[in-house]
């Protein structure tokens, strides 16, 4: 089971802050194929990829990166903090 | 503290005494403010989010890296989030060397990396809607010359 988290755009657009998802998704690429299916809005969201960051237990990670032993997985647009 | 992240406002004046009360041996000490821009009147408010999880660790990672590549004697960060108006202070970063020009290249390090690595995304809203603001790709350059 992994906690996933939405920000921004990511969140406004998929309708929720967070979801539980049972997967056995080995990368984050695999999860963003799984969580296309759950819905229209998520297929959207994640339509471009290029504009999606991840950060993988509260670190920021590339998108091909590996699951192994993640809990919490954030999607959210290039940030723009300062 | 040497990272903040509040919704409230802060007082820069007292922050600074506070900051340069509690290093010793400064001969520079640089101050930078981030302000919520009036674009004569097209801005009601901006809207900061953040990931609060992530949010203080990712900022202290800046300030520690900042701290190793300069001769700093001190760093503080004050960035803050929820609903604020234009004209209010949305951030502060304070660095303290003995000389100015480590002062002057850690602080504007540390702008550079909390507009694109720290998790904050804002949103303007105007009398017309709302809008994220876009991060520009001069921000992800300006990181390449650190």
């Amino acid at each position: 089971m992994i906690d996933v988290l939405y920000f921004a755009w990511l969140r406004e657009r998929i309708g929720e802050r967070s979801e539980q998802i049972e997967t056995d998704a080995a990368t984050v690429t695999e999860l963003v194929e799984e969580l296309r299916t759950r819905s229209e809005a998520h297929a959207l969201a994640f339509s471009d990829m290029t504009a999606v960051r991840v950060a993988i237990d509260q670190d920021l990670a590339a998108l091909d990166a590996s699951l192994a032993g993640a809990r919490e997985v954030a999607f959210f647009p290039p940030m723009t903090g300062g | 503290m040497t990272v903040s992240i509040q919704s409230s406002p802060f007082d820069m004046g007292a922050e600074v005494r506070r900051f340069a009360n509690s290093v010793s041996g400064a001969g520079a000490i640089v101050t930078f403010s981030g302000l919520v821009r009036d674009d004569g009147g097209k801005l009601t408010a901006m809207e900061i989010e953040h990931y609060p999880a992530m949010t203080e660790r990712a900022v202290e990672a800046i300030r520690v890296e900042a701290m190793e590549r300069w001769a700093l004697l001190g760093a503080v960060i004050v960035h803050r989030y929820g609903r604020l108006e234009p004209g209010e202070q949305i951030m502060m970063v304070a660095t303290a060397a003995r000389h100015r020009a480590d002062a002057f290249a850690a602080a504007e390090f540390l702008m550079d990396y909390l507009k694109s690595r720290a998790p904050f995304w804002k949103k303007e809203i105007g009398p017309d809607g709302e809008q994220w603001v876009a991060a520009r790709d001069d921000d992800e350059e300006a990181l390449a010359r650190w």
